[in-house]
């Protein structure tokens, strides 16, 4: 397992935090699976091994969570949000949009490991949908016509410091350094 | 239905968030007198603090409504095991967002309400299960709770109170199973999200590790401080009897004006917020149907009448428009405001593609435990959309209903029914919009793809 010293600190800081060690799984996953970008069963036996554990106690969460996984997804991965407040407001064809400008179908990766997307269920900001996260970030009301643009922001890797897409983690935090 | 006056929103708990002076950070929340219930109500008796949240009559934002203070009562204290806390911040019912804002705008607010509800619980430990997506919304509450912490807020012997309370944000991972409590504790314990089944599995009882558990939305523990800040009774005075304190409704959907608004419980009606607060349908259209509490919730049609007796006795005859914005009007309704979640749909919408979209959530998130639920939710799916893909069969909509009638009051968790009950609301009010798909073979004309 070739995990960084920075990874290694932050999984022993957190096992503590918890009464049971077993507690800890989804996080140390995710710490895990930052870095790597999917847990596979070597990984799976180092979490297990580290918590206690079989590893078959890691592997079935692996395999019931939506967002743990087995193999990684692109560099940039974008999740469409498919539930119906936003499948309302056109959801569905800002997905064809991403699935065409990208050349992948949502559920996989580009050949080249660049690109990924994913048709997800409701993200939690029904209001402003159709609601697409790239990578960490949440950018709102992106129907076709603003999908076609952020996917060429995104093929000509542009979108972080984009002023037409604000995401919305990008507006809260936004609001720190200058008012506190 | 237009009013002349727009209702005027009550911000309570959303006071500071949209504020744009505003920021997450404490120094914010502190210049605008927060904290100060934390110190005055750790000079409490534990014991004062429950009552006073029984008092108010507060009930869950999470989606069942039950009486905080209520719950609060059932913990087992006699056990002598240690008592946690855990915030259900899983926030994933469709159509529901109104936790986000809390959590990214004013994340101290949250964890006053917490440090406050845990001192009244005398919890051991207190954790915030928070959805994986909300990946900043996680960053941002560990900075808090580090700020927090740092002044004594939190942590070890809490302002000198000798109380010591430890907060935890633990990280879904795109499950919306993990919202139900019991399968939020399985996930928690660090194991698959399979819900337990009450009784005896009552988190009060035998929560975390089998402890005595609490579990409350976001939005509930924050109007905790709020409670302690101007005390129950004069809580319970906002709102409604037994609909108290403000809610913060989601609209989403097909109005002009979509978002999140905090009333007081009870102070407009479903019209007013359709048409007055969210300035109404798109040009040219007309109302079809209303979710009224996120998807799980029983639809309404447009033009349905609802006639019945109110707890008081008085007789009632609503329109959709009339239905009072609390707990109990969409109950009399015959749906629920459950999470608050609000969806609306005009006329361009076609309702078995509605469905098969709702369909399709439901199968994906069934944990698996319970064979109706299991099976059933992936049924209906698979009926809905091989009736939107051009093979709609005439017995399909009996055939919905008998499926989705064998889930609900056959499972562990309360999902069952959430699965069951959009099937059986929309397959009845909207039977000639299945029989006529049996006939076209067509999406209605100018719809959206929803399926
Ligand atoms: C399938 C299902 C999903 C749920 N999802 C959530 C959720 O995302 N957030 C939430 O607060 N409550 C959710 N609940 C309700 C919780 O089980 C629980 O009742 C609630 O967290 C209690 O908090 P409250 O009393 O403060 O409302 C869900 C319930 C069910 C049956
Ligand atoms: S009702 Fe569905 S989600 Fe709930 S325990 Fe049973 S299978 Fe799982
Ligand atoms: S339905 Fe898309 S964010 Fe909720």
């Amino acid at each position: 397992m070739n995990l960084s010293e920075e990874t290694i600190n932050k999984i022993d800081e957190v096992i503590p935090r918890y009464p049971e060690k077993r507690s800890a799984a989804l996080m140390v996953i995710h710490l895990v699976q930052e870095e790597l970008g999917a847990v596979n069963l070597e990984a799976c036996e180092w979490i297990a091994d580290k918590l206690e554990l079989q590893p078959i106690n890691i592997r079935e969460l692996i395999t019931f969570y939506p967002m743990l996984r087995e193999t990684a997804w692109g560099e940039t991965h974008i999740r469409v949000c498919r539930t119906l407040p936003c499948a309302l407001r056109g959801s569905y064809s800002t997905c064809k949009k991403f699935e065409k400008k990208l050349g992948v179908s949502e559920g996989h990766v580009t050949e080249d490991g660049k690109y990924s997307i994913e048709f997800m269920e409701c993200l939690a900001d029904c209001g402003e949908g159709p609601v697409v996260m790239v990578g960490e970030q949440t950018f709102e009301n992106i129907q076709e016509k603003e999908a076609d643009a952020m996917a060429d922001l995104i093929l000509s890797d542009k979108l972080e410091n984009s002023k037409k897409f604000v995401s919305y983690e990008k507006a809260v935090d936004s609001v720190l350094p200058n008012k506190s | 239905m237009i009013s002349k006056k727009i209702p005027k929103e009550r911000r309570i708990i959303l006071k500071n968030a949209d504020d744009p002076s505003y920021s997450n950070k404490i120094s914010c929340y502190l210049k605008r007198g927060g904290y100060k219930t934390l110190k005055k109500s750790l000079k409490k008796k534990p014991e004062q603090i429950g009552e006073e949240v029984l008092k108010s009559g507060v009930r869950g934002r999470g989606g069942a409504g039950f009486p905080t203070g209520m719950k609060w009562k059932f913990l087992d204290r006699k056990s002598g095991k240690p008592i946690y806390l855990v915030c259900n911040a899983d926030e994933s019912e469709p159509g529901t967002f109104k936790d986000r804002q809390i959590i990214h705008k004013d994340p101290h607010q949250l964890i006053e309400g917490m440090m406050i509800s845990a001192f009244a619980i005398q919890a051991k430990q207190a954790f915030i299960y928070i959805r994986a997506e909300f990946f900043e919304g996680a960053k941002i509450l560990e900075r808090a709770i580090q700020e927090a912490k740092d002044r004594g807020f939190c942590g070890d012997n809490i302002l000198g109170s000798e109380y010591s309370c430890d907060l935890v944000v633990h990280r879904g991972a795109g499950a919306y199973i993990c919202g139900e409590e019991t399968g939020l504790i399985e996930s928690l314990e660090g194991k698959r999200p399979n819900p337990r089944i009450k009784p005896p599995y009552f988190p009060a009882v035998l929560g975390l590790y089998q402890c005595p558990t609490i579990v409350n939305n976001v939005e509930t523990l924050c109007n905790v401080i709020h409670i302690m800040d101007m005390g129950g009774e004069k809580f319970s005075q906002i709102g409604k009897p037994n609909n108290t304190g403000t809610r913060i409704w989601c609209v989403s959907g097909q109005v002009k004006n979509p978002g999140y608004f905090e009333f007081e419980c009870g102070a407009l009606t479903m019209g007013e917020m359709i048409y007055d607060v969210c300035g109404g349908l798109l040009p040219g259209r007309t109302l079809q149907a209303v979710i009224p509490g996120g998807s799980s919730a029983k639809v309404l049609r447009a033009d349905e009448r609802f006639k019945g007796t109110l707890k008081d006795g008085s007789e009632f005859d609503w329109g959709i428009e009339d239905i009072p914005l609390d707990f109990d009007g969409p109950m009399s309704a015959g749906t629920m405001s459950g999470s608050g979640g609000i969806v609306v749909m005009d006329n361009t919408v076609d309702m078995v593609e509605a469905m098969a979209n709702i369909n399709a959530f439901y199968a994906h998130e069934s944990c698996g435990q319970c064979t109706p639920c299991r099976e059933g939710s992936l049924w209906m799916k698979k009926i809905t959309t091989r009736m939107c893909s051009g093979d709609a069969r005439e017995e399909d909509a009996d055939l919905l209903l008998s499926v989705a009638n064998q889930i609900e009051g056959r499972t562990i968790c309360a999902f069952g029914e959430a699965a069951a009950w959009p099937t059986q609301s929309f397959v009845k009010k909207f039977r000639k919009d299945f029989l006529k798909k049996a006939k076209t073979q067509k999406r209605k004309k100018n719809s959206f793809q929803l399926i």
